[in-house]
């Protein structure tokens, strides 16, 4: 079947797309977008957590025709401007960068775009509120506390980029 | 196989009626770890997500009419003073990334025993609104809803349209057992409802026997026990024995999870947790105690 739907603010036709599979498929296996993870495909992980309709879920549970007409927002498409130089990480990736909140990078984009959503809505979170947004985020390099100072560290800066 | 995309309800209903095996999906968090695991393929999946009534929730004569779509996130945030007992199971329910996809209606179609929805609305007396588009509408009332594991009284022509259940009338409480407290299927689980106006007591118990069920017994012997008048002390005698009531309702199975035996006792231990909680709050609120409505 065709999938028609807005990824990372282009609009985008697939073809050939199975009927059973999952949107993580379809942006990793077709469309060349293989930042989103796939390991476990049941929803355990959130390595695959990506924004649909502005909420983040696993896009390895969303059925790839469930997002016809849809907006899908990848890790791809947090930072600003084209691959190269001018490119412009996002300030919750930099934050990663910065705390040595990456060992294997595995988990890496699933945490950022859950993180990013956190900071989103909660600019100021406690650490309860940072643990319980990340809870379906597995690092099995449990490399947690850097995250966790990974998100500390972007929730202040946004908070002071805003003042 | 297809892939069904109905825009609106009666074209869901029609939809199903012409193909009874589709698979109805929603937040997916079921059915696409069945997909994606090849343990069943079925011939079509039918979408609900565009439809956008299922989405909705209303006040209607006093009740609640809940869309099955719903996702946990909106019960939690929208819901979570009129339906704590289903808002704090719904905040067990996986994780964020779950919670803002999964539905009750989805709980309700895989009909799983550990489902984390179940308790709350058997205790809740919820009544579940399935229609078809040959027969129209069925109010099913929850206890009957689940028929056995991964089984539920829907014809293959049908839909779950909602769930109606009261805002409730008195203090609600859910527990459940698992591993860690976040991205866990229930080793069982347990709910309560007081119902001052009625002076009963509702139950739930989930992952503890083929279909959730209510604790019919323990229910008729606290609603009789308890000091609704006076709002009296809750006896260490009256809440083990209803403790032990709930236990002795409970079926469970030895499996990866737990043994039947585990089940059990953890099982007496949150009923009498939860009513203890219940029950402080219901004394608390009496006006003019001093005594807190926060439960330990």
């Amino acid at each position: 079947m065709r999938v028609n739907f807005t990824v990372n603010g282009s609009k985008e036709t697939v073809d050939d797309v199975w009927e059973g599979e999952s949107l993580l498929y379809m942006l990793r296996e077709r469309m060349g977008l293989p930042g989103s993870k796939n390991a476990c495909e049941q929803g355990e992980c959130g390595s695959c957590t990506v924004y649909l309709d502005g909420v983040p879920a696993c896009s390895c549970l969303v059925a790839a025709g469930q997002v016809e007409g849809r907006e899908v927002r990848t890790v791809e498409g947090l930072a600003t401007g084209s691959t190269g130089s001018d490119q412009e990480l996002d300030p919750v990736q930099e934050a990663f960068v910065e705390a040595g909140a990456v060992q294997c990078g595995f988990c890496t984009p699933g945490l950022i775009v859950q993180s990013h959503d956190l900071i989103n809505r909660v600019p100021d979170p406690s650490d309860a509120e940072i643990r319980e947004a990340l809870a379906g985020n597995l690092c099995r390099c449990t490399g947690y506390e850097k995250i966790l100072d990974a998100v500390r560290l972007a929730a202040s800066r946004k908070a002071a980029a805003a003042k | 196989m297809d892939f069904l995309r109905p825009l609106t309800w009666e074209d869901a209903l029609a939809a199903k009626a012409e193909h009874p095996d589709a698979v109805p999906i929603q937040g997916g968090t079921d059915v696409m770890v069945e997909m994606n695991f090849d343990v069943h393929r079925p011939p079509a999946l039918l979408d609900l997500n565009p439809v956008r009534e299922l989405t909705e929730w209303d006040g209607v004569d006093g009740r609640l009419r809940i869309g099955a779509g719903v996702p946990y996130v909106r019960l939690i945030e929208e819901l979570g003073d009129r339906l704590p007992g289903l808002a704090q199971a719904s905040r067990t329910v996986g994780s964020p990334q779950i919670r803002n996809r999964g539905t009750v209606g989805g709980n309700l179609g895989a009909a799983s025993p550990a489902g984390d929805s179940h308790p709350p609305l058997v205790a809740g007396d919820a009544v579940i609104e399935v229609e078809s588009a040959a027969r129209g509408t069925r109010m099913i009332p929850a206890t009957e809803f689940y028929t056995g594991v991964k089984r539920n009284a829907l014809e293959p022509d049908e839909l779950i349209r909602a769930f109606w259940t009261d805002p409730a009338p008195g203090p609600q409480y859910f527990s459940k057992i698992g591993t860690r407290n976040a991205m866990v299927i229930a080793v069982c689980s347990f709910a309560i409802a007081l119902n001052p106006e009625t002076r009963r007591v509702g139950t739930g118990v989930g992952s503890a026997a083929p279909t959730p069920r209510r604790a019919t017994a323990a229910e008729d012997f606290l609603s009789a026990e308890l000091d609704w008048e006076n709002r009296g002390p809750l006896s260490v005698s009256a809440a083990q024995r209803f403790a032990e009531l709930v236990k002795e309702a409970a079926s469970p199975i030895d499996d990866v999870r737990g043994t039947a035996d585990y089940r059990k006792h953890a099982l007496s231990v949150m009923a009498r947790r939860t009513l203890t909680w219940a029950w402080n709050d219901y004394r608390g609120a009496v006006p003019g105690t001093g005594e807190g409505k926060e439960a330990s």
